[in-house]
């Protein structure tokens, strides 16, 4: 090893404990981006492979009933590879030992044909078990979410009402889809396992339940290499249309897709916003402490370079030095990046159906995360190394001029007098490297703020939730039924022992234009002052919805570009297909999906029907709720029920994991960078001023007193960055509550006074931390030695 | 990482060979600055109307102020003056740490002050050793690391080892320059210097941080390694008893030269009155 390489390495050791905290903080920056991006990766690399050998569908077309021939003239339309007919339905469950409503999604498994069991397209992942056999009435596969939050296995039975008959069914096998990989209910904003799932019977056993022997009512297909999806689409809608096709989609509207897709460009965010920060704050760290150790080294450098080692070599000794820190926080941060990748990418697993996870590492993400972060070292120590390498070696060898130093602005201000001397040393101090404080609070402004994250995530939803579930959707329970009904159903079921308030509903299938923008969701005709589901306006207060005209959600508004009075177009794509023009009444505040909604009566009557619904929003007394659910189960029309109380809980347990999971990686990584700051340059303060501080001790200052000079400086730089770190926090969650909307909900920016007060908390135990360690150094000081010393 | 050029530059280049090193010849009694003519086609430095100014913080110092001088192949110069008459500025200026504000300094015909800074430090790597009165050793690498650290970008250096033999540390390689006396860290500061066999040794103040025992063994050292190498040596001193060792002394004051001498004979370190 070269002389020069062996001092690297023992002025590496020499400094190892601020080398590890700035390691340390190139490890959380390395560690956020890898397990990020490996997230995100594996995500993408699971669901292709996924999609790809379970072939999910590129175009999903739901319509009320179409004879199967049908189908051949589908699959002889240009760009259009395979097709899958199917019947699919809505049915309420019934489990033993669980007496709220289950319901679930019933899709049929071809019986005959090449394609026999797990069907051509949307093939069912076997779990465990079997197939049911063709022909057995009484045999169906769960989906394994469903089966495990009922502890049912193969052998167990369950009863469905399936089209007003109740079916008993054995369950022969769990499975998955790739089309439920995200498994929600028809109206509810959460995954609920125990309360819906999924499950499969044979094609003739359900056609012959559901009335639709040689018939089906969904159809799902893929397209040719170069096709246009939507003219595929075009072509089906007005095809499917006379059979009450209700407007085909393609896989990015698919809930299951969209959802996912979502969390990954979430991720996305979080893979870039996050390393930024840390990388910074590594950046400057590198830059302080090169910085100082190349000022206490400008004799060395005056000597070798008296010697003939060229500026290049004294640039690269240092430049390695830095890199050395570097290449540890690199592999530290590889391997923490892979830990919580694998981490994540289980809680993602559990969250969402599937079968199996890729953990993917590309080379390319690790290549470019050891690539940032030594461009950036080498950025934050380019200036210090320059400087060290230009120094003229004559100018080198002699000591430093002392520093400038001037009156600060609060002695100009004339308040001197209340100041001590010690204290307008650390003013003084302060104001004579303006820069360096500035960064200094900045990063650890930069600590506080990436606290906040963690408890804002936790906060927003409470307040989400509280809301949408507080203040509009207020129902206990929301029944759907199998197809528009009288509204006397209604008065039936309001006068249901226990049920205390109902109010119908009317939903149809839309497609809203506005200009060259479009949308489609459904239209929602709600009772014009009803107390179970109200509209609110940007004050949370309730909108009274106007006899005409739609009320759309703010999100909604925004997508279509529309205000208040503006004219709306609406496609009704169910029944006579009417194409409307109304005006938009109102947009109103809501966190969760994308709704329009209007007077039911006024829907009705655009509609040209009855007094009909779709479903009905029901309050139920809490001790009644067992017999209200097990009165339901028995309505044959009544295809599904959601409890909106369960949903919400079940919605908690699964995000508690995750939510949890994050709120530690962002308070870890947030102590790392508060720490790293402040012990870094509290040493550097100590180094920087060990002369000065040792004549104090000479003089007759007593240890708490010199302490007070040196601490007294980082205490207020330390205060000075709390509030300035808070409003960097608000500035990251409101960034990042705007990058996370999606039409599936958006993130309130709302911070809790505890969310602040933990993270200036953290804070303060890091500095704290720091100071004491700081405080034994100050009692090793070498008073004689450095007094000895030359400079 | 040593530097290897291509391209020959004005202080080094081929046609540029190093001056002889030739034992000092002119011991006859002589008082004035006169030179002998054959001398004088020695001259390893010529240095003209030499001027430096330069800034310390707020304050500007002209530390030399004009200085005409000539050093010659093989002859031991002491640089003799008060502290502030300008002696390290002009031993840094001939040594290619420094430039002149105004006038020329050559060195085997090239002129240092119109070299640029790769130019200087090749100069540096190939001809000169320095010796610093606070000896500049790196604390963080042991005697022998300490001279490699030179060695390794030498053309034809002695091993290190070798150098430390010279000035009697060879029981000492491996100790760290906090585990040496003064005394010990100058002469590892020494060997360090002449390990690469320069052809000009330049020494700031030597002896200045040592107690007088030991500051003479580092003279000793110093005049073997003139004696025996041959190697042009300049000291400077504000001890006006180490000039008897000298061939000639200089004597700067306010940044001028106030005076050269010769001295008749060369007095061995060891009986020189302190």
């Amino acid at each position: 090893m070269r002389a020069l390489d062996r001092k690297l390495v023992r002025e590496l050791w020499g400094m190892r404990l601020q080398a590890l905290a700035i390691a340390l903080v190139i490890v959380s920056g390395v560690g956020v981006f890898i397990m990020s991006f490996s997230t995100v990766d594996s995500l993408y690399e699971t669901r292709a492979r996924y999609y790809r050998e379970h072939r999910f569908a590129a175009v999903f077309a739901p319509l009320k009933r179409a004879p199967e021939a049908l189908a051949r003239r589908v699959e002889t339309m240009p760009g259009v590879d395979r097709v899958q007919t199917r019947v699919v339905a809505f049915v309420s469950l019934d489990i033993a030992g669980f007496p709220e409503p289950v319901s679930a999604h019933l899709v049929s498994l071809p019986d005959h044909g090449p394609a026999a069991g797990a069907g051509v397209l949307n093939r069912v992942h076997l779990a465990s078990g079997r197939l049911p056999q063709p022909g057995r009435t009484d045999e169906a596969l769960i989906s394994v979410e469903l089966a495990r939050a009922h502890d049912l296995a193969e052998g167990d039975t369950l009863r469905a009402t399936i089209n007003g008959r109740r079916e008993r069914l054995t369950i022969v096998g769990l499975a998955r889809s790739p089309e439920y990989i995200y498994q929600i209910a028809p109206g509810a904003m959460f995954p609920d396992p125990a309360r819906y799932g999924i499950l499969w019977m044979g094609r003739e056993s359900l056609g012959n339940a559901l009335d639709m022997d040689g018939a089906f009512n969904d159809l799902t297909l893929t397209v040719t290499r170069g096709a246009s999806v939507e003219d595929v689409i075009d072509r089906l809608d007005t095809l499917l249309a006379p059979y009450g096709g209700t407007g085909a989609y393609a896989r990015e509207d698919q809930l299951s897709h969209r959802f996912l897709t979502e969390e990954l460009k979430q991720q996305r965010t979080i893979a870039t916003v996050f390393p930024v920060i840390f990388f910074g704050v590594a950046a400057f760290l590198l830059n302080v402490v090169a910085s100082r150790l190349i000022g206490l080294e400008r004799e060395q450098i005056g000597t070798l370079k008296a010697f003939g080692w060229a500026s290049a070599d004294i640039g690269l000794h240092y430049a390695k030095l830095m890199l050395a820190i570097v290449l540890l926080g690199i592999t530290g941060g590889i391997g923490l990046g892979i830990l919580l990748g694998r981490g994540l990418s289980h809680i993602y697993m559990s969250f969402y159906s599937l079968p199996y996870m890729d953990f993917v590492l590309r080379p390319r993400v690790v290549a470019a995360a050891a690539a940032v972060s030594i461009g950036v070292a080498l950025l934050g120590t380019l200036h210090a190394v320059r400087g060290a390498a230009r120094l003229p070696p004559a100018q080198a060898m002699r000591p430093a001029p002392p520093p400038v130093y001037r009156a600060t602005i609060v002695e100009r201000l004339g308040l001197q007098r209340w100041l001590a001397q010690p204290t307008r040393m650390i003013l003084r101090h302060i104001e004579r490297r303006p820069l360096k404080s500035l960064l200094t609070t900045l990063g650890i402004a930069m600590a506080c703020g990436i606290m906040m994250i963690g408890g804002f995530q936790r906060g927003a939803i409470d307040h989400m939730v509280g809301v949408q579930f507080g203040l509009s959707q207020r129902a206990d329970l929301t029944a759907t039924f199998t197809d528009p009904t009288s509204g006397h159903a209604l008065y039936s079921l309001r006068s249901l022992p226990g049920v205390e308030h109902a109010e119908g509903l009317r939903s149809v299938p839309v497609r809203l234009r506005h200009g060259h923008r479009s949308y489609r969701t459904t239209l929602e005709g709600v009772a014009p002052d009803g107390r179970l589901l109200r509209l609110l306006d940007t004050d949370l207060k309730p909108i009274d919805l106007p006899p005409e005209g739609v009320v759309l959600n703010d999100y909604l508004a925004g997508l279509l570009g529309v205000r208040a009075g503006d004219v709306l177009r609406v496609e009704v794509l169910e029944g006579e297909r009417r194409t409307l023009e109304l005006p938009v009444a109102a947009t109103a505040r809501q966190y969760l999906g994308v709704g329009a909604y209007m007077q039911r009566a006024a829907l009705n009557r655009l509609l040209r029907e009855g007094d009909a619904l779709s479903g009905v929003h029901l309050a139920v007394d809490a001790r009644e709720r067992r017999r209200v659910y097990a009165l339901l189960k028995d309505m044959p029309r009544i295809a599904g029920i959601v409890e909106q109380a369960a949903a919400i809980r079940a919605f908690y347990d699964t995000l508690a994991q995750s939510v949890l999971f994050f709120t530690l990686v962002a308070t870890l990584l947030g102590a790392t960078i508060a720490f790293g700051v402040v012990y870094n340059s509290m040493r550097i303060a100590l180094s920087e001023r060990n002369r000065e501080l040792a004549s104090l001790r000479v003089l007759g200052f007593e240890r708490g007193e010199v302490a007070y000079i040196l601490l007294g400086e980082l205490a207020l730089l330390t205060l000075a960055a709390i509030p300035l770190g808070l409003a960097i926090g608000y500035g990251l969650c409101a960034y990042l509550a705007y990058a996370f909307q999606s039409d599936l909900y958006r993130i309130a920016l709302v911070l809790e006074r505890d969310v602040y007060a933990l993270a200036a908390l953290v804070v303060i135990i890091s500095a704290l931390v720091s100071g004491g360690l700081l405080w034994r150094s100050l009692g090793r000081l070498d008073m004689v030695a450095v007094l000895k010393s030359k400079e | 990482m040593a530097g290897a050029r291509t391209s020959p530059d004005p202080v080094d280049g081929d046609d540029a060979p190093p001056p002889a090193r030739s034992a000092p010849e002119h011991r006859s009694p002589q008082t004035s600055d006169a030179v002998p003519d054959a001398a004088r086609r020695d001259a390893v430095f010529q240095v003209r109307g030499v001027t430096k100014v330069y800034r310390m913080g707020e304050v500007r110092v002209e530390a030399l102020r004009g200085v005409d001088l000539a050093l010659y192949a093989g002859e031991l110069a002491v640089l003799l003056g008060p502290s502030g008459s300008g002696k390290s500025t002009l031993l840094n200026i001939l040594g290619g740490l420094d430039t002149p504000t105004a006038g020329q300094v050559r060195y085997a015909g090239r002129d240092l002050a119109a070299a640029s800074d790769r130019e200087l430090t090749r100069y540096r790597r190939r001809h000169v050793g320095f010796v610093f009165q606070f000896y500049n050793l790196i604390p963080s690498l042991t005697a022998r690391e300490n001279v490699a650290v030179v060695t390794e970008i030498a053309r034809d250096p002695m091993p290190p080892a070798e150098a430390l033999d010279l000035v009697g540390l060879g029981a000492r390689l491996d100790h760290f320059p906090a585990q040496l006396s003064g005394g010990e860290q100058q002469r590892v500061a020494i060997a360090r210097a002449v390990a690469k066999r320069p052809d000009v040794l330049l020494c700031d103040e030597p002896t200045g941080a040592l107690d007088s025992a030991t500051g003479i063994v580092v003279l000793e050292v110093l005049e073997r390694v003139n004696r025996e190498l041959g190697t042009t040596t300049a000291v400077i001193t504000h001890n006006a008893g180490i000039a008897q060792m000298a061939d000639r002394v200089i004597v700067l004051a306010d940044g001028r030269i106030a005076e050269v001498r010769r001295n008749a004979i060369r007095v061995a370190p060891r009986e020189l009155s302190w």
